[in-house]
């Protein structure tokens, strides 16, 4: 601890270098924190706990839509209380960069398995009145300026009408939001009356996507997830009844094998770093090879010297650690939210994998420039030689 | 008569350059009296500084023996030489040599970093040190804030805070001008006189020498002339 201020003082001598450094560093951390947070999100296994609401889905992928009649099967498992429906719609407005989700459902439904969501009695009724409507997220009618009685035309990407029309047109029968910040915040969807949706498409009615069941206890996730599942075992519509969590992560875990992506990336950015860092350390100990010879003269020690460097390393990596894994934890908070994944930088063993990636890199940074001030000779660093 | 601090019996150096060896020091003897202020002077490449680095414990001889208040250091590892150094020697360099990260005052708590003392006492005697070289009111300015006649004295301050028995004075004014340097040079006069340090200055400067009580000349890595002032 004597030796701090000394390290300390010799790794801000040069400030803007420093700061250079550390920038890079926290850019690496912060991409670390958020890439690892999500690689560990998807690798974590199914967890059933707290659960209040459960999705069943498609054995096979959730692409593939489940028969109507699943409903009031699943309706009698005991230990469930409501459930809703739901269908993909996959539209388009005016340009694909206006990207939100849509689904199709059954609105008495929807609000007794999602209580979260707030509509007023009225445009409840207008939902179910009219035929071709739909209830946009207070977000998404604030992003496009919608109001009530607006005429939303969406291009689907999968549904032509029965005329073979891929354009449909919703009137905005209501505009629903949260009941706290959280759903407030993902209040960003739009929901199309099911009965319309239904009767107008082409193909594959009498089928919706997913199914939600609200449960009575949630205690019981794990076992009414089992007993769901086995219902439909061996039929041509076999299911996988999961958490919202695990739904989620599964719908994201169609770009690809992100605990992959997440490492080719971090490698890449690694050892960019690495490269960066080892240099920054290398030049600042090869200006200060006089400097170590006089330490050494005045009795410190090679190891004490070799220390010292590694320590350098060591702080300026650390320091870039916690900055970067801080700024990933803010964002992180607010990802979680807004894309409804467990996104978390604040668990231990994601500090731990920085903590550790901190110290792997300030050795491989700090070794060869520690060891050069280990071996230097004091008379032939005095000497310039 | 004062007893015998630094003994050296023949030492002989060599380096290899460019595949060539070079005799810097051949078979030297030499006794430095404790209390001594001993001058060495001689023609670049003498061997004044091999010498020096010898005493200091900076370099071992190829050949010989370096015997100091009864310890032999040519035989002391790396690790034990170091400590060695830390009790036993301070430093002086031509141009300072002073961390410029560091304010004058820790420059001079380097030294005792590695002893036992607390950071009170540490402070304390820093703070005596830089009053004994008169640069108390420095105490909190950088190397880059200081004169080279100040930045000396910081040097100084820094090589007598650990109360070494010996100080290594390496053209300790060649970096000074004459007013400058004479002001070192009393300071280093008065170390020795009053504090009963031994010192061995290397030197190219007559002028500088005088101050010293004992001159010894160099060339060719031998003595070849010895006077008492």
């Amino acid at each position: 601890m004597k030796l701090f201020g000394l390290i300390w003082a010799n790794l801000f001598r040069k400030k803007t270098r420093t700061a250079l450094t550390l920038l890079s560093l926290i850019s690496a951390f912060l991409l670390f924190g958020l890439l690892q947070a999500v690689s560990n999100a998807f690798s974590a296994g199914a967890d059933f706990v707290g659960a209040s609401r459960l999705i069943t889905q498609a054995r096979v992928s959730f692409t593939q839509s489940l028969p109507m009649r699943h409903l009031r099967q699943i309706e009698g498992v005991p230990g469930v209380e409501a459930v809703s429906f739901q269908q993909w719609f996959g539209g388009i407005y005016q340009d694909p960069k206006n990207f939100f989700a849509q689904f199709a459902v059954e609105p008495d439904r929807l609000f007794t398995v999602y209580p979260e969501w707030k509509l007023s009695e009225p445009e409840k009724q207008r939902f179910r009145s009219i035929k071709a409507s739909a209830i946009v997220g207070s977000q998404l009618a604030k992003k496009f300026g919608w109001k009530v009685g607006d005429q939303v035309p969406l291009e689907s990407t999968i549904w032509p009408t029965q005329d073979g029309n891929k354009t449909w047109t919703f009137e905005v029968a209501g505009i629903f939001g949260g009941v706290d910040a959280d759903w407030e915040a993902r209040a960003n969807l739009m929901y199309l009356n099911f009965a319309y949706f239904d009767e107008e498409r082409q193909f594959g009615r009498g089928a919706a996507g997913t199914f939600s069941l609200k449960l009575k206890d949630s205690t019981q996730a794990a076992s009414v997830a089992a007993a769901v599942d086995a219902m439909f075992e061996n039929s041509p519509d076999e299911t996988k009844t999961q958490t919202e969590k695990d739904f989620n992560i599964g719908f994201f875990k169609q770009i690809g094998d992100i605990g992959l992506l997440v490492n080719y990336v971090l490698f890449a950015v690694f050892f960019t770093i690495l490269l960066v860092v080892g240099n920054t350390m290398a030049q600042s100990v090869r200006e200060r090879i006089p400097e170590l010879a006089v330490l050494k003269t005045l009795g410190f020690t090679d190891f004490t010297v070799l220390m010292m460097v590694l320590s350098e390393a060591l702080l300026i990596c650390l320091l870039g650690a916690l900055i970067g894994m801080g700024f990933a934890a803010l964002i992180l908070k607010a990802a979680s939210v807004a894309i409804q994944l467990p996104l978390s930088a604040g668990n231990t063993k994601l500090w731990l994998q920085a903590i550790a990636a901190a110290f792997t890199l300030s050795v491989a940074v700090g070794v060869l420039p520690a060891w050069r001030a280990r071996t230097l000779k004091i008379v032939d660093a005095l000497a310039g030689r | 008569m004062s007893k015998t601090l630094i003994q050296l019996r023949g030492v002989s150096k060599s380096y290899t350059r460019a595949r060539q060896s070079i005799q810097v020091l051949d078979k030297l003897d030499l006794d430095i009296a404790e209390g001594e202020f001993l001058a060495l002077m001689g023609p670049s490449g003498s061997g004044k500084t091999t010498l020096l680095n010898l005493i200091g414990g900076l370099d071992q001889p190829t050949t010989g023996s370096v015997n100091i208040d009864g310890t032999p250091i040519e035989a002391l590892s790396s690790n034990r030489l170091a400590a060695w150094r830390a009790r036993n020697v301070g430093f002086v360099f031509q141009f300072y040599n002073l961390m410029p990260v560091l304010t004058a005052e820790r420059n001079v708590e380097l030294p005792l970093l590695l002893t036992n003392l607390s950071a009170a006492q540490r402070k304390k005697n820093v703070a005596i040190a830089l009053e004994v070289v008169g640069l108390a009111d420095r105490a909190h300015h950088k190397p880059k804030e200081l004169s080279g006649g100040q930045e000396q004295r910081v040097a100084i301050a820094r090589a007598i805070v650990s109360d070494p028995k010996i100080l290594v004075c390496d053209e300790p004014t060649g970096d000074l001008d004459r007013k400058t340097a004479d002001e070192i040079l009393r300071l280093l006069q008065t170390l020795n006189q009053d504090y009963g340090k031994t010192i061995i200055m290397v030197t190219h400067d007559p002028k500088a020498a005088e101050y010293a009580k004992t001159q010894l000349h160099l060339d060719k890595g031998r003595l070849v002339e010895a006077a008492h002032i």
